[in-house]
């Protein structure tokens, strides 16, 4: 297999064993991301000179006789997480220009474990989408079909990943910005637990549901991510002080004993014939596994979207306050500071952006704060609690990543239709849930040439990463989906 | 004058809102240093800049010194609480959201006794002590005289963002500028003795706001009030209030209205003037910050905190008029001098005489503390010491002369005052023999005087006396010295 297209575990096997190095997958990388990018746009920077003095320092270390989980793996940087010196820009144009002076917690693990940096990622402005669409900086384009979007938020991660530019992709997840486009682009993407991973360095959009996670080829791939990733950091005050159990070395390939949860309210018979049935063969796969399917309801998951977009919205428009022009990014002189702030707020935000800051600015407004605030916080109290009662009869819950498979550029042209597309991520995310969507076959939708990737999303109990990647492990072990097809890309030869 | 020409008419209704920076190691979320002053932008980090994607991490000091400054008001420290953005644009804050707390502050209800000038005890309620963050410092160029108006820029210096600051809001129980004062200066002694903050206001970690309105006496309804700003003394606090409580009369007299409105006081013209005339009804957005997990105030963390308070400044200025006798002026220098006043509690203690220690720290020592700019606690006296100097006086071996002479060595670091009149035999003489002695020889060489004294000129008494105090170098108890000599004189 070509360099390139080598799990992260194989990477970090062969590197430690020095039978490659990270140098060399480096050069194959930055090679292949030269070819490539003019088609799938992956990256908003490509990172060449950090990479490739990352990729001597590995070699370095190794030679020196440490072991690194993650010797040698290109890494794709979603762009609203920081890594010293980059461009940083979160898909903005109001950051179109800053460069970051310091290191997000969860990038420097990676580093630390061995990753080369090879860009940063494209996504969604300030990650509020679900196609890529929204970034400001570039289009970003699915690699199995490039007449599509990649999802997002993290859709350059995703398509990077997808496309070989990297083997592990950071994303980061508030309502399933890491699980729908791992969906879309034929890959593992998991969400942990709230507070398991340090937001600090990542460019806060809503900070009670931020959640970074990996994208990755391979279950094992996002379970070594995960476990370079995962701790308290003093750092974020969020972030759970709670002992991590490695997963990596415990996936399993069978669900014997394990009990998974089918939800009565998502009927996956309302997505076509095609998607059920493909729903319907995966659950019998768990089935044949050895798990015990259970049916469970969810009755509150339906307020799941009006809930979210009543916090998230009211948390963003705190968050982004900071972009005034006063101290970094973007600014439009005026008159007096507020006309300055006006003008600069006015270029530099993008539609969707603005939009979710007015309905945060609405709902925490004194008159209405109750009525929308406060009720969407009782709301997401009903649904984490729902999401306990499921827990008490059942270990996992199973069911769809994403209500379709990747769509066609500017097919969501309103935004509702696009927020439906995290119809079946966002619960989980306002539970604070650990939830990843894995390969699970393929449809090829309705007027496309080419079959493209839908995801099975599986959820689990706060904390149970270990059980959520094992059960992945072993379906994914079984069924294999992920190989049937190959990206629809002209490639130069990547390895060497 | 209205206020003079119908004195007892209205009665002043005046809240204060202080506002206090703590005084911490770091700032209250993020590692820089919390000092005053240095080069701009000096002090700053990614957290009080709010680079993309930094978060908050409270500091558990400031969090303790809350708690201290809540028990020491009797205020209620609750089990849980919580941090809220306030949200509003503003280029001195670098979020453009402060974290503060709106709803579940960290201590709620409490009292600030105080006394005023009189010995007058007074009582001011506490609505709330809650923690927020400071903001930066803008300086606008351009204009000439540093204000907005006219500038052609503004540069932002951010060492203050961030540092810890209690917001202390009382409720509307102060009735003049004397009792505002007298609020003010329990506050500050009491949060400087803690140890939670400098309270100094010319620095700045002091500064507050005062809720002014009128109403006539015996009304129980409230006036409109004006905020008055922009006050940096306790003087101008005081100037500011009586003048806009004759402002606020003057214009009730003339049956005009007050405005609610915001005024600050000009310390040159002696008067406050409106800022705001267009009052903006902030609508802040209060919610809780989601990076901040809610606090759980361990009852253990409060015991602890309560057991490490000191013995605080009302409980010692009553110890001092009640049980020691002193004067409101005397126990107030005391009270608001705590090196001096625990030097003072270690003389009392070691010699059982609060009248004496008084008078020697209040009076002799503090004279020499202030004329060579030390102070008394870091000068060579120690208490033991000056309780000796307290017994040798009580026991009548020296007398005030000699212990004015001995308070003086001291200071120089001569040590022991038992040990300087026992090496030097400046013990009073008070040996009748001795005495008349040194009084038979004086007699003996002034046969004028003796001559003068019988025939009615008794004033010469008073040079005779002087002549045996001479003789004996001082040390002649002068009571016996008189009672034999007049003796003699007249036997
Ligand atoms: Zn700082």
């Amino acid at each position: 297999m070509e360099i390139i297209e080598r799990s992260a575990a194989q990477i970090a096997r062969e590197v430690n064993a020095r039978t490659l190095s990270a140098c060399d997958v480096t050069d194959a990388v930055l090679a292949h991301v030269e070819a490539v990018e003019g088609d799938v746009g992956s990256y908003v920077s490509v990172l060449h000179d950090q990479a490739r003095a990352a990729a001597a320092r590995v070699d370095e270390r190794v030679k020196n006789g440490e072991t690194l989980p993650l010797a040698g793996v290109p890494l794709a940087v979603k762009d609203n997480m920081c890594l010293v010196g980059t461009r940083t820009t979160a898909g903005s144009k109001i950051l179109e220009n800053w460069h970051a002076p310091y290191t997000a917690t969860a990038v420097q693990r990676l580093l630390d474990a061995g990753c080369v940096p090879i860009g940063k990622a494209n996504m969604d402005e300030f990650a509020m989408g679900s196609s890529c669409e929204n970034s400001a900086l570039g289009v970003t384009k699915n690699p199995y079909d490039l007449s599509r979007v990649p999802g997002g938020s993290s859709g350059g991660s995703a398509a990077a990943v997808a496309a070989f530019e990297a083997a592990i992709g950071m994303g980061s997840d508030t309502g399933g910005s890491i699980r729908e486009p791992a969906a879309f682009c034929n890959l593992v993407g998991f969400k942990p637990t709230y507070g398991r991973i340090s937001r600090y360095g990542l460019i806060a959009f809503a900070s009670s549901l931020d959640q970074i996670g990996p994208l990755t080829r391979t279950v094992e791939d996002a379970a070594l991510a995960y476990d370079a990733m995962a701790g308290k950091d003093p750092m974020d005050a969020t972030s759970i002080d709670r002992a991590i159990e490695p997963t990596a070395t415990t996936l399993r390939t069978d669900l014997t004993g394990v009990k998974i949860g089918i939800v009565k309210q998502f009927d996956t018979r309302e997505l076509g014939d095609d998607i059920d049935h493909l729903y319907d063969k995966a659950y019998h796969d768990l089935q044949a596994l050895g798990a015990e399917l259970v049916d469970i309801e969810l009755p509150t998951a339906d307020y799941g979207l009006a809930t979210y977009y009543l916090i998230a919205p009211a948390e963003c428009s705190s968050n982004l306050a900071r972009f005034d022009g006063v101290r970094y990014g973007m600014r439009v002189e005026g008159a007096d500071v507020h006309e300055m702030y006006e003008k600069t707020r006015a270029a530099g935000f993008g539609p969707e952006v603005k939009r979710r800051i007015l309905i945060g600015t609405y709902a925490l407004s004194s008159g209405y704060y109750d009525a929308y605030y406060v009720r969407a916080q009782k709301a997401r109290t009903l649904i984490a609690r729902d999401f306990e009662a499921a827990f008490a009869q059942c270990d996992l819950i199973a069911c769809p990543a994403a209500s379709s498979p990747a769509f066609q550029f500017n097919a969501k042209s309103d935004p509702y239709s696009m927020y439906l597309m995290d119809y079946y991520t966002i619960p989980m995310s306002l539970a604070g849930l650990p939830a990843l969507s894995v390969p699970c076959g393929w449809v090829t939708p309705a007027g496309g040439s080419s079959p493209m990737p839908m995801g099975l999303q599986l959820t689990a109990p706060l904390f149970k990463e270990r059980e959520l990647l094992s059960a992945a492990h072993a379906y994914e072990n079984m069924t294999k989906h992920a190989s049937a097809y190959r990206p629809s890309l002209e490639r130069t030869p990547g390895g060497r | 004058m209205a206020e003079t020409s119908k004195p007892s008419t209205y009665e002043a209704v005046i809240g204060i809102e202080c506002h206090v920076e703590l005084k911490t190691e770091s700032k209250m979320f993020c590692g820089c240093p919390n000092a005053f002053g240095g080069e701009p932008n000096t002090k700053v980090c990614p957290v009080c800049l709010a680079l993309p994607g930094a978060l908050p991490v409270p500091n558990k000091a400031a969090i303790e010194h809350m708690i201290a400054a809540g028990l020491a008001f009797g205020a209620e420290v609750p089990a849980f609480s919580k941090f809220d953005r306030k949200n509003y644009f503003y280029p001195d804050m670098p979020k453009d959201y402060q974290i503060s707390q709106y709803d579940m502050p960290l201590t709620q209800g409490g009292v600030v006794r105080y006394w005023l000038e009189d010995g007058t005890m007074k009582e001011c309620r506490l609505t709330r002590i809650h923690l927020e963050e400071d903001t930066g410092k803008s300086t606008h160029a351009g204009s000439g005289d540093g204000r907005i108006a006219g500038s052609t820029y503004s540069l932002v210096d951010f060492n203050r963002a961030g540092v810890p600051l209690m917001e202390c809001v009382s409720e509307p129980d102060i009735r003049s500028a004397d009792e505002a004062v007298g609020y003010l200066e329990a506050l500050r002694r009491t949060l400087q003795q803690l140890g939670v903050s400098d309270v100094k206001m010319e620095e700045g970690s002091l500064r507050c706001d005062a809720n002014v309105s009128i109403r006539p006496v015996g009304s129980t309804e409230f006036g409109t009030k004006t905020e008055i700003k922009n006050m940096n003394s306790f003087r101008s606090v005081h100037r500011a209030i009586e003048s806009e409580i004759e402002r606020q009369i003057a214009l009730v007299e003339k049956g005009e209205r007050v405005v609610q409105e915001t005024r600050g006081w000009d310390e040159v013209r002696g008067t406050t003037h409106s800022m705001r005339s267009k009052e903006q009804a902030h609508d802040y957005r209060y919610f809780p910050d989601p990076d901040l997990v809610p606090m759980e105030i361990a009852r253990e963390l409060v015991e602890k905190v309560r057991a490490a308070l000191p013995e605080l400044p009302l409980s010692r200025f009553e110890r001092y008029t009640t049980r020691f006798g002193l004067d409101v002026k005397q126990a107030t220098q005391l009270v608001d001098n705590l090196p001096l006043a625990q030097f003072f509690d270690a003389v009392v203690a070691a010699s059982e005489n609060p009248k004496q220690a008084t008078n020697f720290v209040l009076g002799d020592l503090s004279r020499l503390a202030n004329e060579h700019g030390k102070p008394v606690h870091e000068s060579a006296v120690i208490p033991a010491h000056l309780a000796e100097l307290i017994a040798l006086v009580e026991a009548k071996t020296i007398n005030s002369k000699i212990a004015k002479e001995l308070i003086e060595r001291m200071w120089r670091g001569d040590g022991s005052p038992k040990a300087i009149v026992e090496r030097e035999g400046l013990a009073q003489t008070s040996d009748p023999a001795a005495i008349e002695k040194f009084i038979d020889d004086v007699l003996a060489a002034n046969e004028k005087s003796v001559t003068d004294y019988r025939a009615g000129k008794t004033n010469v008494m008073g040079f005779l006396v002087g002549q045996v105090m001479k003789a004996s170098k001082g040390k002649a108890d002068p009571a016996l010295v008189n009672g034999l000599m007049k003796q003699k004189l007249e036997g």
